[in-house]
């Protein structure tokens, strides 16, 4: 097993968060060092100030996107918010802000939530996730 | 009869991978030696907590089935 994995996370709707989120959960669970890079979506979900309104479902699933939204409240699944923490509490878990979508979207590291570690090129996320395996989301 | 344990978590509530973070979570609070249970009800739990213990060198005591979910028995080796 490879001891290191790397997540880009670009999506910021919903269910790609809760994917990711579980997924890094489940990597810190089996002690496999892992590495978050947010951009674009996946980033601006990390802005504090979208802790207020829960990010949309994807669109391509319709009506059935939204119901399992909705079941996903209902059987109180934790949020991918809580499972990013949950992850970081219990494992080794880094979650790096693109520094190129900070400055499209003229952010400061003090704008997101504070599960964020810091603020990185891409070039320092390649070095990061070398010798692991790398997915996107 | 189950096993008697050291302690029993009920993480019947809990969804994917959650049983097993609060495993792992019992089994660093705990003494070498000790039997811990988990109760759980995530089918994934099947795979992920026998791997676990395999992967940190915990033995899996027992896997009961229960009605609606699976007693899983750990015991802290290290």
């Amino acid at each position: 097993m490879s001891e290191k994995m790397s997540v880009i996370l670009f999506s910021g709707t919903a269910d790609r968060l809760q994917a990711a989120a579980t997924i890094v959960s489940g990597a810190a669970a089996m002690d496999v060092e892992t590495h978050v890079f947010l951009t674009f979506w996946g980033l601006n979900a990390f802005r504090r100030e979208q802790t207020k309104v829960p990010p949309p479902m994807s669109p391509e699933y319709g009506e059935l996107g939204r119901a399992v939204g909705e079941m996903m409240i209902a059987k109180g699944v934790p949020s991918w918010r809580q499972l990013i923490a949950g992850a970081k509490d219990l494992g080794t878990v880094y979650v790096h802000a693109c520094a190129m979508t900070m400055d499209l979207m003229g952010l400061a590291k003090e704008d997101l939530d504070p599960s964020v570690d810091d603020v990185i090129g891409v070039g320092t996320f390649i070095q990061l996730s070398e010798g692991g395996r790398t997915i996107f989301i | 009869m189950p096993l008697p344990v050291q302690r029993e978590i009920d993480a019947r509530g809990s969804f994917c991978p959650g049983p097993l973070m609060e495993l792992i979570r019992a089994v660093r609070g705990s003494e070498v030696g000790d039997l811990i249970a988990v109760l759980s009800k995530d089918p994934g739990s099947r795979t992920d907590i026998p791997a676990w213990l395999k992967k940190a060198g915990h033995d899996l005591v027992a896997m009961e089935d229960e009605v609606g979910y699976t007693r899983f028995v750990a015991r802290k080796v290290r």
